[in-house]
Parts: structure tokens; sequence; C-alpha cells
């Protein structure tokens, strides 16, 4: 009963019960959070109806925002991304993610970046002409233990031309 | 005299016996209660795996190799950004990529669904059945809500060095056998 093998034995059970209910109570800390963002449109770079019969737009974007208020001692990196959503005849929801970025610390969670779509905007069908969608920046921390948390900003107001160029 | 040494004899082999019986009915009740364990977060996560170890790296930095997630499955629609974990018909291995695009159809409620790791430089087409497009809702089999570092690797040396496994397990067996406890 009282052998070095069970001390042992009881206090390290002990000390990773104590462990694991601390990596858990972890996800219950929150912080003041005010993230903000802003999407613009620069440019329609083409919109094409595909051969295989499906609208593709591309679109040059600059997206500003700052993420930093996330960021947290138990934040291991906060994923972003921006995805265009919309509505169609046949469809009750899109999301297509145009961008996306891994900002793995405080210092490069504020920031401004103009690029053209990462990856393609193609739609399930040949809907795009004169839609009107909105553009949400999604954030999603990733914390060093514990449970993840996601969020997002909805900007909506943008719309595609009336016609293919 | 006689009678003597038959009654010792009897009453040390039913010494033993009661022993070895209440250890193996021991042994059988923590297995039991693993078990129990097990299907009760089953349900309570809604997910036939409420737990799986990342095994690759197309999601690093966030999971690295032998991390451990923690699954949820409701019955709320997929949308973009959640991590899920889906199974490809035919192949027996779950995996844990990032939701980019879904299609909802306005009659039915169907959702297709693109999928891509984020360290990945492309979507996941490539990984779903020949022709398949989309990965729809029978195919998701959990979202990750939470994670632990590194205590999957228990489970990874154990599926790839199986000897290990044997050497626990033996050790473990040889343990109970030899506790007076």
């Amino acid at each position: 009963m009282h052998s070095f093998g069970y001390r042992a034995n009881s206090l390290l059970t002990f000390a990773v019960t104590i462990l694991a209910f601390m990596c858990a109570i972890v996800s219950f800390s929150f912080s003041n959070q005010t993230p903000s963002a802003q999407i613009q449109i620069l440019n329609i770079n083409w919109f094409q109806k595909q051969p295989h019969g499906n609208d593709e737009v591309s679109l040059t974007l600059n997206i500003t925002a700052d993420l930093q208020s996330l960021f947290t001692w138990n934040t291991k990196q906060v994923f972003a991304f921006v995805a265009a959503e919309y509505k169609t005849s046949k469809n009750s929801l899109n999301q297509v993610s145009l961008w996306d970025a891994i900002i793995p610390e405080k210092e490069h969670a504020k920031f401004w970046i103009q690029i053209s779509n990462k990856y393609r905007f193609i739609d399930q069908g040949y809907n795009l002409r004169r839609k009107d969608f909105n553009l949400t920046l999604h954030w999603h921390v990733m914390p060093k233990t514990g449970k993840m948390f996601a969020d997002k900003i909805v900007m909506s107001g943008y719309s595609l031309p009336d016609a293919y160029r | 005299m006689m009678g003597w040494i038959g009654e010792t004899v009897d009453s040390i082999k039913s010494i033993k016996i009661r022993q070895l019986l209440t250890q193996a009915v021991t042994l059988g009740m923590i297995v039991t209660s693993a078990l129990i364990i097990w299907k009760a977060m089953m349900c309570v996560t809604g997910t036939e795996s409420p737990v799986v170890v990342v095994l690759s790296g197309s999601m690093e930095p966030a999971f690295q190799r032998g991390d451990i997630l923690f699954l949820r499955m409701t019955k709320d629609p997929i949308r973009t950004g959640e991590i899920v974990v889906f199974k490809i018909d035919g192949r027996d291995i779950p995996i844990v990529h990032r939701v980019i695009e879904v299609h909802e159809r306005k009659t039915t409620g169907k959702v297709d669904v693109l999928t891509k790791g984020d360290n990945n430089d492309v979507d996941d087409i490539g990984l779903y059945a020949d022709g398949q497009m989309w990965l729809h809702r029978h195919h998701i089999m959990g979202r990750a809500v939470g994670f632990l570092p590194y205590v999957g690797w228990v489970t990874i040396i154990m599926t790839e060095k199986p000897i290990i496994k044997y050497l626990l397990i033996g050790a473990m067996g040889l343990l109970v056998i030899t506790s007076k406890d």
C-alpha cells in the first residue's frame, strides 16, 4: 500500500489528470475581441462562360484587416479567408472561398493586401451575370491546446457585371 | 495426517482459483468500462469517431502529425471554414481538411462540398473517388472542435511498430497476474 510503485502511480495519475483539466479550462478564457476588416473589388479581370457551361470570374481584391485582438497566449495561429456568398435559382446558398492566409503571429495580423483570387470563382451553372453577392472575411483561431473558435464579418453590396468580358 | 494434507492442498488450490477469477473479472470490468465510455462519447458527440489522430502534414502548422482532434457532428449545415473529417468511399483512412466551397440545393437541402488542406497547394479533387467532384453530407463524419498536441503519437507508434503494442500488452498482462492487490 505504501510502496514506491504505488505512490509513483498515484502521483502520475494525479498530475496527468490536473494537466488534462488545465488544458480543457484554457478553452474558457476569452479576451476582448474587436477585429475589423474592409474589402474592395478593384477590378473584374475577366468574366467568361467556360466550355463546360459554368460561369467563371476573376477579381482583384483589396483586403484590409486588423485581427490583432484575436491573439492570446494560447493562440497558435489564426486562419483567415475571404469567401463570396450568393444565391441562385438552383442553390439556396453558394459559398466560394477566394483567398486564405495563415497568420502565425500577432504582428502579422494587421495587414493590407492586393491580390487576385487565389481560388477559382466558378459557379454551378451560368448565373453570375448581374449577380449580387456578399464578401465575408472569416477567421478561425487555432489554439495551442483546447477549443477552436471561428467567426466572420459579412460585407454586402458587391455585384458582378451584366455581361461577360 | 492424510486428511490434513488433503485439506491444505485443497485450501491452497481454492485460494489461487478465487484470486485468478477475481483478477479476470476486474480486468473484464476495466475493459468494459473503457468500452462504455467510448460508446457514450459517440452518443454525446454524434459521430462514430469522437477522437482522431492527425496522420499527415496537410493542415500544418495548425495540426501536426501526432495531434489529437476532438470531433462533433451536429445537424447544422456545412459551411466554408469548418474543419471536417471525411472518408472517401472505398478508403479506410479519414482525412481532416477545411471546407472551401459549399453549394446548397434549395429544394433538397443537399450540399456539394469541396475541401482542401491548409498546407496543400491544390484542393482535394485529386483525393476524391474517380469522377467524384464534390463531397456530400454522408461522407462527413464530424467537425473538429478542439485539439490536444502530441498525445496521438502513442497510437501512431503502436500502428507503425506493432511490436511495441505486443510488448505493452504483454507487460500489462504480467503486471495483472503478478499483482497481489
